[in-house]
Parts: structure tokens; sequence; C-alpha cells
């Protein structure tokens, strides 16, 4: 895409809901996997 | 002659709890990195789409994370089965250990879509075969784990799982193939193994990178959770 600044970059051409939405939380699904591992690896270590 | 004996080598559950973390570790780096670069292809290199706009740019992690869904489920169901057919213990292992993942890039292709159908199709959702075939996958994935939750014995408990794994296998090519079957609102496949994809090659760069970093991510996670129910089982 052409750079139109970091407005016009969240806007997503005004579907910013729907882009972030779906990045959002896929980026915390995967990090809630990691912390519940990295918790179950701790906890079955001791 | 050597590779034989060090695949038995491996089917250990000991000799293979080092080996998976010294993977995982490499594979947790390798998943990072290329996910910020299918990232930075996916959304300051891909150009915007004629027809669509900026919105398909879910499409960087729906379509990798619904082919990891498709592809985890049969992985597990082909450790399920070798655990099944050869009572190694560490093929089960794996086959729980992959549930997890699997079911979260399920709900994930299931999220994603639903958010990218809105402002493209109209709706969160329909009933039509592919989306429904994705969410029985889902419900697979999940009844695996309860199924498994539910049993005491360890043995047992791989042995009740591994037979609906493998019974459940044969939704994974009802969901590929369900575009072409049936007349869906799910669009037909726009990469494919035997024509030229029908994008342009930023968009498809971004789509692969981000595909090879949910795949790292899946065996970095799979086999660090695999190190848990070893410690946990033996």
């Amino acid at each position: 895409m052409s750079w139109g600044g970091w407005g016009e970059f969240w806007a997503m051409g005004g579907k910013g809901f729907y882009v972030w939405g779906a990045y959002a939380v896929t980026l915390a699904a995967l990090a809630l996997e990691v912390y519940f591992l990295r918790r179950r690896s701790r906890e079955t270590k001791a | 002659m050597s590779t034989a004996i060090r695949w038995f080598w491996y089917a250990s559950p000991q000799t293979f709890f080092p080996l998976a973390g010294r993977i995982a570790a490499a594979c947790w780096v390798g998943a990072a990195l290329l996910a910020a670069a299918g990232l930075y292809v996916g959304f300051f290199v891909a150009p915007t789409d004629a027809q669509q706009g900026e919105v398909y740019r879910v499409i960087f992690i729906h379509v990798p994370a619904a082919w990891m869904s498709m592809f985890l489920y049969l992985v597990m169901a082909c450790w399920a089965a070798i655990g099944l057919a050869f009572n190694t213990r560490l093929s089960s292992m794996m086959a729980s250990a992959i549930a997890p993942t699997g079911a979260l890039f399920t709900f994930l292709a299931l999220w994603t879509g639903a958010l990218w159908g809105r402002p493209t199709w109209g709706t969160y959702w329909v009933w039509d075969a592919r989306l429904t075939s994705e969410l029985i996958l889902l419900f697979l994935y999940l009844g695996f784990m309860a199924l498994q939750a539910a049993i005491e014995d360890p043995r047992r408990a791989d042995r009740a799982g591994a037979v609906l794994a493998i019974v459940g296998a044969v939704n994974v090519p009802i969901i590929y193939y369900s575009v072409q079957w049936w007349n869906t609102l799910h669009q037909g496949a726009s990469v494919s193994l035997t024509r030229a994809p029908s994008m342009a090659s930023s968009m498809l760069t971004g789509m692969l990178l981000m595909a090879l970093a949910f795949w790292l991510y899946s065996i970095a996670a799979s086999l660090t959770r695999v190190r848990c129910i070893i410690r946990e089982r033996e």
C-alpha cells in the first residue's frame, strides 16, 4: 500500500475494526498459549 | 541401518526429551522472525486489493490458520494411529500435544474468517459447507481433548482418543473439497498445487511467510507441550 501516515494505516480504509480485530485476537490467542505453556513447563519441572 | 537405529532411539520419551527442547527453541526463534517478515510484506509491500480494499489483509492470518487447522489434525490423527497400532507411548503423547494448538488455529480460522466475512459478504457467519465443516473440526479437537481428560488411565485415554481422532480425519478432505463439492458462499482456493495462484506475488509471499511462521510456531508449541507431558507421565 502507498504510505499515507499512521492514521491512514490504522484506519485500513475504514475497515480497521475487522482487520485489527482479527490480528489482535490472533496475537492474544498465541500469546496466551505461550504463557500457559511456560507456566506448565515451570510447574512440571518442580 | 544407522538411521533406523536412531529412529528407535528417539522413539523413547527420555531420549526424545532433550532433542525436542532444542528443536522447539530453534522453532520459536524462526517463527518470530518469519512472522515479522510476513507482517512487513503483508502490510507494507502487498498492494491494496482492487475489489476488497484493505480488509483482504486478514487473509495473511486467515489462510495460514485454516491450513494449519487441517494439517495439524492429520498429523495428530497419524500419531494417534501409530500409537494405537504399535503401542508406542511417545506417538500418543505427540497426538495429545498437538490437539490444543490445532484447536487454537481452528478457532482463529473461524474468528478471522468471520471478521473478513462481515465487510466482504455482509455476514459474520453462514451455515455453508466450508464454515460448517470447519466448525465440526473445532468440535473434533475439543472432543478429543475432553475425552482424554475424562479418562484417568493415560494409556486408555490414548486409545480412546486415537479412535476418535482417526474417525474424525474423514472431515479434513470434506473441509478441503467443500468449496468444490457444494455451492458455498466461501470462495474457492486461490492457491493450489496444480495451478498458478490467482493473486499478486507480494500477497502470496506474505501469506506463505505467515504460513511458515505458523508452521514453526506449531512445531515449537507441540514439542514444548510434549515435554510437559513426558515430565508429567514418566
